[in-house]
């Protein structure tokens, strides 16, 4: 005989569970009893949201699920926005989480939410565990959900007499999940394929728009060989960055609210838009009668509902996205005469760089150019939201999959920080650098005690105009520049670091950038650097709220 | 904008119901009627959903229904041939002579039941479709009716067809 909890960290040890981002409580005692002499090893961060984004970042860095650990009632009410935030971005997370005894149930007990109902919106799927011996099935079956079709967080609540609970020793444990409600579809329908390859061999005006679901889908050879093959030039959204490269001669960048000229533009006049693991969001779209208005459209996703939700598609495509590029390779036996649209697009590129004025002050994005200067995409970069977020987008050529972690969906300040924790665990090997906004940084700052504790080399970069500078940004431009609470005093962001044990520097000056960038990059732990950059700086080009997606400001027209 | 007969087939496990509604309403689709209860297969439940809208409205309440673990199936029976079901339990008023012989002859017209008998009222049990049963509602209504509680429509393919766990 072994306790429910015993049995439930075996289950998780058979997942291959190598680390947990977790915070204690009463009802998950026997848990992390069972955790202080398992080989799983367990990083205690400083509050619970943190241990669901880092857990997000561990997902985004490796591909694998991430796992996050949290006691009942405000603990698992504190992992929630980490879940939601995961959901919105499709990101394979369990997330275990205490609950009282099931004597107690709905009884208003002391530390009692409904955790699961709590979820049910913000979840795949999740579990309220009413016996021991359903764990090892009821854990295969959320890392197997989390994980599969369009992955997703799935939560599985655990009450205190189950993880107390006897389950018998040596029960086989089943070698595949089979759920008859879940059968997700890999492989695209031959004739869509093929009526997509007729599309692509008529186009004169092809275009790709490229998202998250390649990352996913671990699918950036297969695309980059497609948009070669069949000359056709990408733009990626802001979760597909990285999936092609950013200095790749047919990518045009990312498209939307933030989106270069070229990729707005070539959206706009395309005449097939190859969309591959995309949702067609508002902010990439703009007013959705107008994107792509003279485009058939194909569209690849795992997820059906998908397919039609925004936009009306000419050919679905219903798979997984790197299964569904090897068949459009295999099957393709003719491309379209692209070079006049490819030349087109090339002229865009070169008459619509990205500016912003390099006189000598500290504008943010020297930073990020800077630090893309010095990492050549090498390391993982993480970052906040708001203009932190578009700035790095914009100004950060990311050259491989997985290498860029942003909360895109739901926008979380205060993701940044604890993802990047997480992602540094999934890749020790690579330097890990967390962009920041003076606001974002303040949402999860306490989380300075974890990487002090454990001594986590993540670095994190301020950009401190302080102010909520996208909201500032919005203020300026449509609410005449009235700064409603969007300012925020000046905190020596040192001293906090210092007082943790963490080292900083605070930079004035542009002539001191690279220096320090250099200084943090080859310091061994973590390291806080403080960039007092032009406050009003603005992110252009902008896409304002209901415009087409062509009708950018803040650039030069055409 | 029309209704379209949904028929879900689920796993009879808790907290489904609070699955499937709980979607319809966070995107906004409108529940017209729900039943829901125990079917031919021991450990799923046949949940039969009536929601209103266009074709690519109810084209996406199916898919994300669809994308809930414990749903099985899902399937639109408004475009097949199918029977459809719905019971009304109404009480009404029935005091004076020529107003109970009266209700009970409307009753006898649309093969209602009497199930219960009181001095001032009468409970009539009627099934139908939905508008058979609205339309003995109309019947009755100058009558006075005190209360009235309908089920949610239920339904089936017509002939060997079934709507079964294909997936
Ligand atoms: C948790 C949360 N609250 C509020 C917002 C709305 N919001 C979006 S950007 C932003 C300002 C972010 O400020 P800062 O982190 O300093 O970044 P900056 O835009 O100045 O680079 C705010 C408040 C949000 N995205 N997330
Ligand atoms: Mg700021």
């Amino acid at each position: 005989m072994k306790t429910g909890a015993k049995t439930l960290i075996e289950a998780l040890q058979r997942e291959g569970v190598d680390t947990i981002f977790g915070y204690p409580g009463g009802v998950v005692l026997p848990i992390y009893d069972e955790l202080y002499d398992s080989s799983i090893r367990h990083i205690l961060v400083r509050h619970e949201q943190a241990a669901a984004h880092a857990a997000d970042g561990y997902a985004r860095a490796s591909g694998r699920v991430g796992v996050c650990l949290a006691t009942s009632g405000p603990g698992a009410c504190n992992l929630v926005t980490g879940i939601a935030t995961a959901y919105m971005d499709s990101i394979p997370v369990v997330a275990l989480t205490g609950q009282v005894p099931t004597g107690l149930l709905g009884n208003d007990a002391f530390q009692e939410s409904d955790i699961t109902g709590i979820t049910m919106p913000v979840t795949k799927h999740n579990y309220l565990v009413k016996d021991a011996a359903d764990l090892d099935r009821v854990v295969q079956e959320a890392f197997y959900i989390a994980r599969t079709g369009r992955p997703g967080p799935v939560l599985v609540d655990i009450p205190k007499d189950v993880s107390t609970g006897v389950v018998q020793e040596g029960r086989p444990v089943p070698e595949t999940v089979s759920l008859r409600g879940y059968q997700p579809t890999y492989q695209g329908h031959v004739r869509q394929i093929d009526r997509a390859l007729d599309l692509i061999a008529g186009a004169e005006r092809p275009l790709v728009y490229a998202g998250g679901g390649v990352v996913l889908s671990e699918a950036s050879a297969e695309l980059l060989e497609f948009v070669e093959t069949a000359a056709v030039p990408v733009t990626t959204t802001l979760m597909g960055l990285g999936a092609v490269p950013g200095d790749h001669p047919l990518n045009l960048g990312m498209l939307g609210m933030h989106g270069t000229q070229s990729a707005n533009y070539a959206v706009t006049e395309c005449d097939l838009l190859i969309a591959v693991g995309v949702r067609f969001d508002d902010r990439v779209t703009g007013k959705i009668e107008t994107f792509a208005p003279n485009a058939a459209v194909i569209h690849i996703d795992i997820d059906p509902a998908e397919i039609g939700k925004n936009k009306a598609v000419d050919v679905p495509i219903v798979g997984d996205v790197k299964a569904v590029l090897q068949a459009l390779l295999r099957r393709m036996q003719k491309r379209g005469d692209t070079a006049n649209w490819v030349a087109r697009t090339n002229a865009w590129k070169a008459q619509y760089p990205l500016r912003y004025r390099d006189d000598d002050r500290l504008r943010p994005q020297y930073v990020v150019e800077q630090l893309s200067d010095l990492l050549k995409g090498e390391g993982i970069i993480v970052s906040e939201v708001g203009q932190n977020q578009m700035w790095t987008a914009l100004y950060y050529c990311f050259k491989k999959p997985r290498t860029w972690i942003t909360s895109g969906g739901l926008g979380t300040m205060g993701y940044g920080f604890p993802a990047a924790i997480g992602a540094h665990y999934a890749r020790p090997d690579v330097p890990v650098v967390d962009v920041a906004g003076d606001g974002s940084i303040q949402m999860n700052i306490q989380e300075l005690g974890t990487v002090a504790q454990y001594d986590i080399p993540v670095k994190i970069v301020i950009l401190n105009n302080m102010y909520l500078g996208m909201v500032r940004q919005w203020q300026e431009l449509f609410y005449d520049r009235r700064y409603s609470y969007t300012e925020l005093p000046s905190v020596d962001f040192v001293k906090i670091a210092n007082a943790y044990g963490v080292e900083g520097l605070r930079v004035d000056e542009k002539a001191g950038v690279r220096e320090a960038l250099e200084t943090a990059l080859a310091t061994d732990g973590p390291f806080v650097l403080d960039f007092r950059v032009e406050r009003e700086e603005n992110v252009f080009p902008m896409v304002p709220a209901g415009a087409a997606i062509n009708e950018m400001i803040g650039v030069r027209q055409r | 904008m029309k209704s379209h007969t949904l028929s879900v087939l689920v796993e009879n496990r808790a907290g489904v119901l609070s699955r499937v509604a709980g979607m319809f309403s966070r995107r906004g689709f409108n529940i017209e009627s729900l039943a829901v209860g125990p079917c031919e297969e021991p450990n799923m439940s046949r949940v039969t959903i009536v929601v209103n809208g266009d074709d690519g409205v109810v084209e996406q309440v199916m898919k994300q229904t669809n994308k809930l673990i414990d749903v099985i199936k899902v399937s639109d029976l408004t475009k097949r041939e199918s029977v459809e079901r719905e019971l009304a339990l109404i009480k009404v008023a029935a005091e004076s002579g020529p107003a109970r012989a009266e209700i009970l002859q409307i009753a006898d017209i649309f093969r209602a039941q009497v199930v219960d008998v009181g001095s001032k009222t009468l409970v009539l049990q009627v099934t139908g479709d939905t508008e058979k049963i609205d339309a003995l509602e109309k019947l009755l209504r100058p009558y006075g009716i005190k209360e009235l509680v309908r089920t949610g429509k239920i339904a089936l393919l017509r002939g060997a067809k079934t709507v079964k766990s294909s997936k």
